[in-house]
């Protein structure tokens, strides 16, 4: 019996910072030429191109040794990372386009951790993701239009209000499993665009505007100059949309890494073998439900707050299903899988404007490809092994 | 202690027209290894999983340590002291085998969201114990297993896979193990190796009372003090495995003899 043996064990074999910072620095060179590219056919040669490049890199063992490093350093990726994106930033200080869509990437990928939470973690489907995305908008539209609220305590709000509202739907999720459950989800979903409609008060299908974002008298919807150099100010918002996910991504790493994830993971695999264990399992699906319509809330809200216009078109069905696709496609339970297939979902067809109309048929054929070809995922499930080497 | 650990009362279970157990009674005296057998669907696993909670009594009555515990929660009777192992594996298989182990004792982990998020070097310490005691327990069955801790327990073989889920039920100190078919599809030498184990596990347990259900006599006769044998949900014959073994109603159950 030797458990000191085998932490030291791992850590003469854990790879070198090397690996996480070179695999940063190629997904933000990666995302600045696809980015920065104009016409379509550079567009899709890149994308072609990129393409031919992982499979490659899968080929010759390096995807391998740099996702192993990365996963194995979470610090030194999450800092290489958003070294990456700062650098990005720096690069498009004045392209509003560029910039919004960066911002709605972290975004969408907060409000995607909402469900990988819920889902990857314990095991709750949630197909009304855009809706609970939805409350948090229109929260926000709400307070910052009619009421002289702080709008930190706006977001906070709006997180607490997709909490409350998910809370209706906690006795019939917890009675059924499976398919059923994830019906009373859908139904959830179309039941709060169909309120939305005929609800004149919230604007009715024309939407609301809604106010920016505006910190201690700093707003964040005017450009600034810095040194004569024109600064977008999408700039702030995605500063934001940043400390939201990073705060979003460090909880929900320390979470998967601690006992309330083992718990979870407990509650997803084997619900009665967990509760023969005392885990209460319909608690721990409770709390992963709201936790996770708090932090899409929180998204929605700043995501509104920097649209600027809402309205319930946005939160459809086929906007959860969306959300579904990109946990789905990340590995269902693998938060850096995740943001990985976020920036895939969110940023490719907007850049290839040749797809964007097909852009749900790529999707769904995406999904299946997943599905048949790699059912963990792109980045499958990691296993949980040290404690306390979340970011 | 004075007293049986676990005493059983007229229990019955019926589902529909079935009465899968009928008036079963019996006592279990700490630190003793009571084996309950029978044929197929003559109420073992019944028994176990009105005990622990997940079908509830129709009538009778269960009390552990002298207090009434008929029809508890799962959790409730998992707190009080005790645990079971399933007929059928029910490791989390895509877990490593710390995580596993480390579920048993899910009654005294820390579950705080401020603990687990924020205090990350008392979880860190919290963890190191429950290495060392997962280490611990794993060593009373094969000191080598030890060394797998990180490994997923899909890649461990079904003896292994056995001995953890005894410790996974024996990770939280119970005083009453609950044992449903640990042989199941193990080969003869397999069982006898298992066999041995529990009798290590009580040896070093003192007092913990094991009920082991078992189809494979040989198990019985080596790992028990006494036997209950169930027949349709009613008790059959109780002794020494010698004495239940020579009973000529215990026969005609078991293999048919007129």
């Amino acid at each position: 019996m030797t458990p000191a043996a085998a932490p030291a064990a791992n850590a003469s074999s854990r790879p070198p910072a090397a690996a996480a910072i070179a695999l940063a620095a190629a997904v933000a060179a990666l995302a600045f030429t696809f980015l920065h590219a104009e016409s379509q056919a550079a567009v899709g040669w890149i994308a072609a191109s990129s393409v031919a490049a992982v499979l490659a890199a899968a080929r010759l063992g390096a995807l391998r040794w740099a996702s192993r490093g990365a996963l194995a350093r979470e610090r030194t990726t999450s800092v290489a990372l958003a070294a990456g994106l700062a650098a990005l930033v720096l690069a498009f200080h004045d392209d509003h386009f560029t910039l919004l869509l960066l911002a709605r990437v972290l975004l969408v990928a907060t409000a995607c951790l909402g469900l990988h939470v819920q889902f990857g973690m314990a095991g709750v489907v949630n197909f009304a993701g855009a809706a609970f995305f939805g409350i948090g908008s229109y929260t926000a539209a709400v307070l910052a239009g009619r009421t002289s609220v702080p709008h930190v305590a706006v977001l906070a709000a709006a997180g607490a209000l997709a909490a409350l509202v998910g809370s209706v739907l906690l006795l019939p999720l917890l009675r059924t499993r499976g398919h059923y459950a994830a019906l009373i989800t859908i139904a959830f979903g179309i039941g709060f665009r169909t309120f939305l409609e005929v609800n004149d008060a919230l604007g009715g299908p024309q939407g609301l505007n809604v106010a920016g974002f505006s910190l201690l008298g700093f707003s964040f919807n005017e450009n600034w100059t810095v040194r004569g150099v024109e600064v977008s100010f999408y700039v702030a918002y995605v500063a934001l949309a940043f400390l939201l996910l990073g705060g979003a991504f460090a909880v929900v790493r320390r979470l998967e890494t601690s006992w309330i994830g083992l718990a979870l993971d407990a509650v997803r695999l084997d619900e009665t073998a967990a509760a023969s264990f005392g885990v209460r399992v319909p608690r721990w699906k409770i709390g992963a439900f709201t936790l996770g319509n708090f932090v899409t809330g929180v998204a929605g809200a700043l995501s509104a707050m920097m649209t600027g216009y809402i309205a319930p078109n946005a939160f459809t069905f086929q906007e959860s299903l969306v959300f579904v696709s990109i946990v789905l496609l990340g590995g269902i339970g693998n938060a850096w899988g995740l943001l990985l297939a976020t920036f895939l979902v969110v940023v490719v067809p907007e850049k290839l404007q040749a797809i964007q109309e097909y852009r749900f048929l790529l999707f769904a054929s995406l999904v299946v490809l997943v599905l048949v070809f790699r059912p963990s995922g792109l980045v499958p499930r990691a296993l949980r092994r040290r404690f306390g080497e979340a970011p | 202690m004075t007293g049986p650990l676990l005493s059983v009362r007229g229990l019955t279970r019926r589902f529909g027209g079935v009465v899968a157990l009928d008036g079963l009674s019996f006592e279990l005296e700490p630190g003793r290894i009571l084996g309950l057998i029978g044929p197929n669907g003559s109420g073992k696993t019944t028994f176990f999983n009105v005990l622990t909670g997940v079908y509830r009594a129709h009538a009778g009555e269960l009390r552990f340590a002298g207090r009434p515990v008929t029809n508890l929660p799962p959790q409730a009777i998992y707190e009080l002291g005790i645990t079971r192992t399933f007929q059928r594996s029910r490791l989390c298989l895509t877990l490593t085998v710390f995580d596993n182990v480390a579920l048993g004792n899910h009654r005294r982990l820390e579950h705080g969201l401020a603990f687990n998020v924020l205090r990350r070097r008392a979880l860190g310490r919290e963890f190191e114990a429950m290495r060392a005691a997962v280490c611990e327990l794993l060593a009373i069955f094969d000191a080598p297993l030890a060394e797998r801790l990180e490994e997923p327990v899909a890649g461990i073989p079904m003896i292994d896979r056995r001995r953890i889920e005894i410790c996974r039920a024996l990770a939280s100190r119970p005083r009453l193990l609950l044992l449903d078919e640990p042989s199941a599809g193990m080969t003869p030498e397999e069982t006898r190796r298992l066999m041995d184990d529990i009798l290590e596990v009580r040896r070093r347990l003192g007092d913990l009372g094991i009920v082991l259900v078992e189809h494979e006599m040989s198990a019985i006769e080596r790992a028990t003090d006494r036997c209950v044998v169930l027949d349709y949900g009613r008790k059959l014959a109780e002794g020494t495995y010698a004495e239940v073994a020579a009973d000529p109603r215990v026969k005609q159950a078991y293999l048919g003899l007129a």
